[in-house]
C-alpha cells in the first residue's frame, strides 16, 4: 500500500497534502510523463539529427567542387568520368518532376473521387470494404510496385504505344500514382470526414441532392484538407526510390515526351551512394542531391501542415 | 577501424590453432556483379572441403567491393576492373594496402535481340554507339532494319556508372572517352541481358556467363580483319578484342585462412569450376 504523507507534520491544509504526495503513483505519473516527453520531442531530435547529418557529409562539395550553373543548369551527371567529373542536375531534378508530374495526373482524380465516395456516398459494408482496400494497397511494398513496372507494365507499354522501351515516365508515373493513391484517400477521406453533419443536414433541409451537398458544400469546406492531401501524395512521390529506379529506365536524359526514360533524383542516390568511396567528389555530390530532396520533401510537407492549419483556425 | 580488425584477429588465431577447435573462420568477400556467380560457387566449394571456413559472398558491383577495401569492411574485394591509382592511394591511406591477383578472364560479351540481323560489329561502331559525340544513333546507319523496331532507334543498355564493367567498356572501347547521355543504366550484369532479351531495338554489354539462348551475340571484327566471336575459347587465346582480367584484392599480403583460400581458387581444383561457369582460367588447369 502506498503511503501518504498526511497533514501532522506540516500541520497545512488538504490543499498543500496532495502537493506533497511522493507515492507510487506519484514516481509512475512523472516517469510516464518524462517518457512521453522524449518520445514526443524524439522525432525533432531525429529530424534535426538527420538534416545535420546530411548537410556534414554534403558540405564539402558545395564548398569545393559545386558549381551552381552545372549542378542546375547541365544534364551531364558524370561522376566517375576519366576526363572530367561533372555534377549535373538538371536531367535527374527534370526526372523527379517529370516522373512525380505524370503521378499526380494519374493519382489526383483516382483519389479524391475515391475518397468523396467513401465518404459521401458509400454506405455500411461497401464502405468499410473500400477503407479496408485503400489501405491494404498501401501496405504492397515498392519493390513489388518496380517488378510490376519492369516486368507487366513493360512489354505492354511496348506492343501498345509502339515505342522502343517501355521503361519510361509512363511506366513509372503509372506505378508511383497507384503507389500514392492510397494515401491520398485516406487523408482526403479525413478532410471529408471533418466537416460538421450539421452542413450536409441544413443543405439537404433546403432541398440539395447529394451530389449537390457534396460539391457545393462539403467539397469547399474541406478544401484546405484536400489540398494538403495531394501535397503529402506529392511528397510521397517525390521520394519514392525503388518503384522508380525499375520502372524508370534510368536515363539521364531531358524528357522530351512520356514515352522517354528518365533517371529520378532518390534512384540515382539508390544506385550509387553503396560504390562510392566514403568522403570523395562522388560520395558528397551524392549527399548534395539528397540534401536538395530534404530541402523539397520539407517544404512540401510544411506547406500541407500549414494548409491543414489553415482549416482549422477558421 | 574495428570491422577490420575483428576479422584479422580471428584469422590468426585459427592459424595458430591449427584450425581444429577454433570457430569457424569468416571471410568476407564482395564487389564485382560480373564474378559473383563465380565466387558463390568457390564459396560453396570451398565450403564442403573446409567445413571450418565460411565465405559470405555478395555482389554489387566492381565499386562495391573496391570502396569496400578502401574502407576496410572486406577481406576479399572482386572487380572486373584494375584499382586505379587514386584508389589504391585511398587505401593506403586508411591503411590496407591492396594486393592483386588475377583469378580468370572474362570476355565482355555484346547483345542483341535475337531478332537483330547485326551478325558482325567492329569497335568503331560500338563507339559511335556508345561513345559521347558517336554519331550512330539508329540501325539503319548500320545498314539493317530491326524486326519490331519500327522507331528504328538504337537503344543504348548500359551499366551504372561504378560498375567494373563500365569502366572497362569505356576504357577498351571508348578509349576513356565519356558514354553518350541517355543510355538505360541497369544496376546488374544479368539485367542488362534480361532486357536487351525483351527490347527489339536495344543493344547491351555483359560478361560472356550471362549470355541466354534468347538473345544474339555479334563477333567483333579484330585488328588483323578476321571476325572473332566471344567465346571461352578465345578468351582463353586472347584473340576476342575485348577479354579482361577479373581481379581478387586482399589488404596486404593475405595469410592464414585468407592466403589458403587464394591458393585454392587459383588451384586446378578453383580453376576448373570459373571454367565450368564460363569464364576463362588464369592458369591452364587441366578439367575434365
Amino acid at each position: 500500500m502506498p503511503t501518504r504523507t498526511t497533514g501532522e507534520t506540516s500541520g497545512s491544509s488538504g490543499v498543500a497534502l496532495d502537493i506533497d504526495r511522493r507515492d507510487l503513483a506519484w514516481y509512475v505519473d512523472k516517469a510516464v510523463a518524462g517518457l512521453v516527453f522524449v518520445a514526443g520531442i524524439s522525432a525533432i531530435i531525429f529530424i534535426i539529427g538527420i538534416f545535420v547529418f546530411i548537410t556534414r557529409e554534403g558540405i564539402g562539395f558545395l564548398t569545393s567542387a559545386f558549381d551552381f550553373k552545372e549542378f542546375f543548369g547541365s544534364p551531364a551527371w558524370r561522376p566517375t568520368s576519366e576526363r572530367k567529373a561533372t555534377y549535373g542536375a538538371l536531367a535527374l531534378i527534370a526526372g523527379t518532376a517529370s516522373v512525380t508530374g505524370l503521378a499526380m495526373i494519374v493519382s489526383v482524380p483516382f483519389s479524391l473521387g475515391a475518397a468523396i465516395f467513401i465518404g459521401e456516398f458509400a454506405t455500411g459494408k461497401t464502405r468499410e470494404a473500400l477503407k479496408i482496400l485503400v489501405e491494404l494497397l498501401a501496405a504492397i511494398p515498392s519493390v513489388v510496385w518496380g517488378f510490376i513496372g519492369l516486368s507487366i507494365m513493360n512489354p505492354l507499354i511496348i506492343e501498345t504505344f509502339d515505342v522502343p522501351i517501355g521503361l519510361n515516365i509512363l511506366n513509372s508515373g503509372i506505378i508511383l500514382g497507384l503507389m500514392a493513391a492510397p494515401i491520398m484517400t485516406t487523408i482526403a477521406e479525413d478532410a471529408l470526414k471533418a466537416v460538421p453533419d450539421s452542413y450536409r443536414e441544413a443543405a439537404e433541409a433546403l432541398g440539395a441532392t447529394r451530389w449537390q451537398v457534396t460539391r457545393r458544400v462539403v467539397i469547399p469546406a474541406a478544401k484546405n484538407g484536400l489540398v494538403a492531401a495531394v501535397l503529402l501524395g506529392v511528397g510521397r512521390g517525390f521520394g519514392e526510390t525503388m518503384a522508380v529506379l525499375m520502372a524508370s529506365g534510368h536515363s539521364v536524359n531531358m524528357p522530351t515526351s512520356v514515352f522517354d526514360s528518365v533517371r529520378a533524383l532518390t534512384a540515382t542516390i539508390a544506385a550509387e551512394l553503396g560504390e562510392t568511396a566514403m568522403g570523395s567528389d562522388h560520395y558528397r555530390a551524392l549527399f548534395t542531391l539528397g540534401i536538395l530532396l530534404f530541402v523539397v520533401t520539407f517544404v512540401i510537407n510544411l506547406t500541407a501542415d500549414l494548409v491543414v492549419r489553415g482549416i482549422r483556425k477558421r | 577501424m574495428m570491422t577490420r580488425i575483428i576479422p584479422f584477429v580471428v584469422v590468426i588465431a585459427v592459424a595458430c590453432g591449427g584450425g581444429a577447435n577454433a570457430a569457424r573462420t569468416l571471410i568476407q568477400n564482395k564487389g564485382s556483379d560480373t564474378l559473383v556467380n563465380v565466387a558463390q560457387a568457390w564459396a560453396e566449394a570451398y565450403g564442403v572441403l573446409r567445413p571450418d571456413v565460411a565465405i559470405a559472398v555478395s555482389g554489387g558491383g566492381s565499386g562495391t567491393g573496391i570502396s569496400a577495401m578502401i574502407n576496410g569492411t572486406v577481406d576479399i574485394a572482386n572487380a572486373s576492373r584494375q584499382m586505379r591509382e587514386s584508389e589504391l592511394e585511398a587505401a593506403r591511406t586508411n591503411g590496407n594496402d591492396p594486393v592483386e591477383f588475377v583469378v580468370g578472364y572474362d570476355a565482355l560479351a555484346i547483345f542483341l535481340h535475337p531478332d537483330n540481323p547485326v551478325t558482325e560489329m567492329s569497335i568503331d561502331q560500338l563507339a559511335g554507339i556508345y561513345g559521347d559525340g558517336g554519331t550512330i544513333e539508329t540501325w539503319s546507319q548500320l545498314g539493317v532494319s530491326v524486326p519490331g523496331c519500327a522507331s528504328d532507334e538504337i537503344i543504348r543498355v548500359s551499366r551504372q556508372n561504378n560498375s567494373g564493367t563500365y569502366a572497362y567498356f569505356r576504357a577498351s572501347v571508348l578509349g576513356d572517352n565519356d558514354f553518350k547521355l541517355g543510355s538505360r543504366d541497369m544496376h546488374g550484369s544479368k539485367d542488362v541481358v534480361d532486357l536487351v532479351e525483351n527490347t527489339p531495338c536495344a543493344i547491351g554489354y555483359s560478361g560472356l556467363a550471362y549470355a541466354t539462348e534468347h538473345t544474339s551475340m555479334p563477333c567483333l571484327v579484330s585488328a588483323d580483319g578476321g571476325c572473332v566471336a566471344p567465346t571461352v575459347a578465345t578468351a582463353i587465346a586472347r584473340t576476342y578484342p575485348i577479354a579482361r582480367p577479373l581481379f581478387m584484392y586482399t589488404a596486404g599480403q593475405p595469410t592464414g585462412a585468407i592466403r589458403e583460400y587464394l591458393d585454392w581458387v587459383l588451384s586446378a581444383d578453383g580453376q576448373c569450376i570459373i571454367l565450368e561457369l564460363g569464364y576463362a582460367p588464369a592458369t591452364s588447369a587441366e578439367c575434365a
